[in-house]
């Protein structure tokens, strides 16, 4: 199976600035791919290295197999849905999304029969007469998703693309964004910074920092088996703890991470145990979030809500299970 | 008791607002008075007699006509050139970003600045060491040092309210540049380029200076007034031109005027 994007040692300078450094990866057909990664991690470069909106300064990009290297974006089978959408002011929505069809010489009623095509997929149909500025925002992104559907692209990538929503239409497009890719099978490449975006809606997660790639894999694995402080801590914010507390509960001197859903109040068989006074408490809704103090270090810890807790400043062990406790590839 | 408040203004403010607005445009009316008198050797006040005659004598004047048609070539040729240019100036320095960038900006809306004396002068200048004969052309060129200005400034306004990711997303969806100019591009600059060609050809229409020192035997329409002051010989003439002369300029100044003043919204961001 040809993969749908590769890079092979991928690099793209800005004077000094490394914006992405020596990347390699390998996106497969028809999966559902997140890049994630703080800002200026070069998430987004790569991502504009893949629609040709910029060439790389040295390696190999291919799209289905065949190299990019200097395609311009016109050439390319690669749509966007870009994060300020950028719809067209002066055209109708319809038109907006005919304009791909358009510029390649369809006819105006096959592609107008197209575009309300796309429009009905997301469950726009009936607004191809209206203009942009007439939309709310989430009327704005299906537009500018239909609008690169509509040209049946090989790789559709996404920047961004929900990051202007409110919190329960964001909810909603994440499980309609994932829906539509099954039925369509389109590879997409979604760029966020937005870690439950990425773990929620991804087959594949690769995690972006200072122009690398520092782990990739199922959204399970990022999750509960980070390999460095940085993605222990950028991927759900895990307690850290330092080398010398990870000696006194494991015996090994390396840096480890520790969820904060992982401890219990109950000790049970084999459970290694934290003790500390309670820093803060506060709730959360679904759990109880606590901050314990264990001598230098605040340890994060989430309760079920209901649990029943000592006062704040009263000293409080927590147990949790020995392979919750993350070994990370840090130096100590 | 009135509350309307914009009738608040004390009266020596309202007096000298006034004055002011009469000093301007009362000379303006009294060209026009003088375009009907009937009195052709001085300009004389009140005017003896009322006289529709030298509507008819301006007609037939040959000299007049020539010197309307050089003065409407010269713009439009300015203004076409000045078209091409000055757009292609606005797109590359409100997009790329450059050492030196600033610098060339200012190059750029220099000759607007610059006293049209000096213009004229460093082109005259010029135009004789590279021993380039003075005619229509050179007129052409000295109009357009300042009509691409004009063009420039009205187009780097709506480039830079227009969200670069159109160009990319229209780039994305297949259009190659060409096609991207003419489906995105144009339509969202177009009432931009309108009125700055509109602004451009009234600055070139009764433009003196730069024509002074870029013309050879050539007789534009403002200079042709300027000539005709000296000689007294059917004056009310060079008053009808003037006449014609405001309504011309008058016209694309009120066009560009409308075209631009709405639309403060950026073009294209979607949020």
């Amino acid at each position: 199976m040809t993969a749908a994007v590769t890079f092979r040692s991928v690099s793209r300078h800005f004077g000094a600035v490394k914006a992405v450094d020596s990347v390699d990866l390998a996106i497969a057909e028809g999966e559902f791919f997140a890049m994630l990664g703080p800002s200026g991690s070069g998430k987004t470069t790569c991502l504009r290295l893949i629609a040709g909106f910029e060439q790389p300064d040295g390696g190999e990009i291919s799209i289905l197999g065949q190299s990019a290297n200097g395609i311009p974006p016109w050439k390319r089978n690669v749509n966007t849905v870009f994060q300020d959408y950028a719809l067209f002011p002066h055209m109708t929505i319809l038109d907006n999304v005919a304009y791909g069809l358009m510029v390649r010489g369809v006819d105006k009623t096959t592609r107008h029969k197209a575009a309300e095509e796309a429009l009905d997929l997301v469950k726009l149909g009936g607004y191809g007469a209206r203009r942009t500025g007439q939309l709310s925002g989430g009327q704005r992104q299906r537009v500018a998703l239909a609008r690169a559907l509509v040209n049946k692209p090989s790789v559709l990538l996404l920047d961004e693309p929900l990051g202007a929503l409110d919190l329960k239409l964001r909810e909603a497009m994440q499980e309609e964004l994932k829906g539509l890719q099954k039925r369509l099978g389109i590879t997409f490449v979604l760029v966020t910074h937005d870690q439950g975006e990425a773990l929620s809606m991804a087959d594949r997660v690769a995690v972006f920092n200072e122009g690398r790639i520092v782990q990739s894999g199922a959204p399970e694995d990022i999750y509960n088996r980070p390999r460095t402080r940085f993605v222990a801590d950028f991927v759900g914010s895990s307690n850290i703890l330092s080398p010398s507390l990870s000696e006194s509960l494991s015996g090994g001197r390396r840096w480890t991470s520790l969820r904060p859903e992982a401890f219990t109040l109950e000790p049970g068989d084999s459970r290694l145990s934290l003790t500390g006074t309670i820093e803060a408490s506060s709730f959360m809704g679904a759990v109880r979030r606590i901050a314990l103090k264990v001598g230098d270090n605040t340890i994060h810890a989430n309760l079920p809500a209901g649990a029943t807790l000592p006062a704040e400043g009263t000293p409080l062990t927590l147990h949790f299970a020995p392979d919750a406790l993350n070994p990370l590839e840090d130096a100590a | 008791m009135r509350s309307d408040k914009h009738n608040n203004a004390p009266f020596p403010l309202k007096l000298a607002a006034t004055g002011g607005l009469l000093f301007l445009h009362l000379p303006l009316l009294l060209i026009f008075a003088y375009a009907f008198t009937t009195e052709d050797k001085s300009f004389q006040w009140p005017p003896p007699g009322f006289t529709t005659r030298w509507l008819a004598v301006t007609w037939a004047r040959p000299d007049v006509w020539q010197a309307l048609t050089l003065s409407l070539q010269v713009a439009s040729i300015a203004t076409a050139f000045a078209l091409v240019l000055g757009t292609l100036c606005a797109a590359a320095l409100s997009r790329a970003r450059f050492f030196g960038q600033e610098a060339i900006t200012l190059l750029v809306i220099l000759p607007i600045a610059l006293p049209g004396i000096v213009t004229g002068i460093a082109l005259r200048s010029a135009f004789g060491m590279m021993q380039i004969p003075f005619s229509f052309w050179t007129i052409v060129l000295g109009h357009a040092t300042f009509c691409i200005v004009v063009v420039y400034n009205n187009a780097v306004a709506r480039f830079r309210r227009m969200s670069p990711s159109l160009v990319e997303a229209s780039y994305d969806l297949g259009a190659n540049g060409f096609q991207t100019f003419r489906h995105v591009i144009l339509p969202n600059i177009g009432t931009a380029l309108l009125a700055g060609g509109m602004l451009a050809f009234a600055l070139s229409f009764d433009e003196v200076i730069v024509t002074t020192f870029t013309a050879g035997q050539q007789q534009t329409l403002p200079i042709w007034m300027l000539e005709e002051l000296i000689r007294p010989h059917e004056r009310p003439v060079t008053n009808v031109v003037a006449m014609a002369v405001v309504l011309v300029t008058l016209i694309p100044i009120l066009g560009a005027y409308y075209l631009t003043r709405d639309g403060a919204e950026t073009a294209g961001s979607g949020k």
